[in-house]
């Protein structure tokens, strides 16, 4: 049985959450300060996803991404980058689409959080940045985890998304949510079920991880 | 001396009304600041802090300008560096009493002598959920000193000690204010509470 897909699948899901978290820090840390009707918009963009039809935004993304016009023609002249039916446009596909699971728990943590904790540092002499690494990120562990299994798990769980700007390519696109449905179309349901159950159980042990980490730390994990 | 003029909006269930101060402060002195509930007392130590701005005026510290509405100064909290004393602490979960004053200061020998003066020695890897209320109170005000500021503001910060552990520290923190040469102000809401410590009392209203 070819476990490529797997093996991308999980690729996919890593590198996503990982470039998610750079992103993600700092875009929920400002969004979670303060309100003004930029910040609004944007937290609305970011939470498209979550309400969007997951072929819609692929359709946009292929369309924007496409090599022949647009910001696509000139990825591909300036840099000789392609993101339709190529690995690094699932990369950015997923970003765009997990990125509310990542960016939504640790705003509102760090939006319970009491100003006068920040105040308290600042009033030490530390920086926003100090702030920020030494006392703000610390006292969120509990929503920091939920984040990034979230977006781990909701990351090997696209389809629709991945299937439009990716395409069904094997050992290129071809995760295992696409194979599924591919196995399912050739009637093979011994192999559709493989990655399912695969899929099922990676994502069944990350999220009772994160219920059982978080209990030991008192907090629901969708708190 | 440390001088303050300031006129800062305040909102209140039937509208807004405006905290109005001009006031100064003997470098050293310590002054009790009372008033009503509401009447903006938390919110003057927090202008003062900068962590809130005023609508106008100036605050002016040992001949530092932190704030002024003509010039258009506004120093951060970072800079003015005035000890804090929260009303709910604002200790921070993730660190213990040690860490606590660890992040304030590098000064070790310092730091033993707050300990001691707080009487903290026992709990130093204890995180503030393991403390009762009273050693959150003491490690807040040790906090606070670390820096060894030159202004401490200090927002009810003897409510939940008992009445033997509270006079026993007020006698150290006497001690430590004369040596420090810190300018305090320190808000109650019990104005027959401090008596004997401070050296002027103002009301707001």
């Amino acid at each position: 049985m070819d476990l490529t897909p797997i093996y991308l699948t999980l690729k996919l899901a890593a590198i996503t959450t990982l470039l998610l978290l750079v992103i993600g820090l700092p875009v929920a840390w400002w969004l979670s300060r303060g309100r003004s009707f930029f910040k609004i918009a944007l937290e609305a963009i970011i939470t498209m996803p979550l309400v969007l039809p997951p072929s819609v935004l692929g359709f946009y993304l292929l369309l924007a991404f496409s090599p022949q016009h647009g910001i696509g023609l000139w990825l591909q002249k300036t840099f000789d980058v392609q993101f339709v039916f190529s690995f690094k446009g699932l990369v950015l596909a997923s970003i765009i689409y997990s990125m509310p699971f990542m960016i939504g728990p640790i705003k509102s943590a760090l939006q319970q959080l009491p100003a006068s904790l920040s105040q308290a540092s600042y009033s030490l002499g530390k920086s926003r940045w100090q702030t920020f690494i030494k006392v703000l990120l610390p006292n969120i562990k509990p929503s920091l985890l939920t984040a990034i299994v979230l977006t781990f798990a909701h990351t090997l769980g696209e389809f629709g998304v991945v299937l439009m700007i990716g395409g069904n390519i094997p050992g290129v696109t071809r995760v295992a949510s696409i194979a599924v449905y591919d196995s399912v179309e050739q009637m093979d349901y011994h192999t559709a079920n493989v990655y399912s159950l695969v899929l099922f159980a990676i994502t069944f042990v990350l999220v009772i991880a994160v219920f059982i980490f978080n209990k030991y730390q008192l907090k629901s994990p969708l708190e | 001396m440390i001088s303050i003029d300031i006129e800062k909006k305040l909102k209140a269930y039937k509208g807004q009304h405006v905290l109005q101060i001009k006031q100064q402060f003997a470098t050293g002195s310590i002054t009790k600041i009372y008033g009503p509930s509401g009447a903006g007392k938390t919110t003057l130590l927090k202008t003062i802090a900068g962590f809130t701005e005023p609508e106008r005026g100036k605050i002016i510290v040992n001949d530092a300008v932190w704030f002024d509405t003509e010039t258009k100064v506004n120093l951060p909290p970072q800079n003015r560096m005035a000890g804090f004393v929260f009303q709910d602490y604002a200790l921070f979960p993730n660190m213990t009493v040690q860490e606590h004053l660890a992040y304030a200061t590098t000064d070790t020998e310092w730091i033993k002598r707050l300990l001691a003066i707080g009487k903290l020695g026992p709990f130093t890897t204890h995180k503030p959920e393991y403390l009762s209320g009273g050693q959150q109170q003491r490690l807040a005000i040790l906090r606070a000193l670390a820096i060894k500021p030159k202004l401490l503001l200090m927002d009810e910060p003897f409510s939940a000690l008992d009445p033997d552990n509270k006079s026993a520290l007020i006698e150290e923190l006497k001690i430590i204010f004369r040596e420090l040469g810190v300018t305090v102000l320190i808000v109650t809401h019990n104005p027959r509470e401090l008596d004997g410590l401070t050296d002027l009392e103002i009301i707001v209203q």
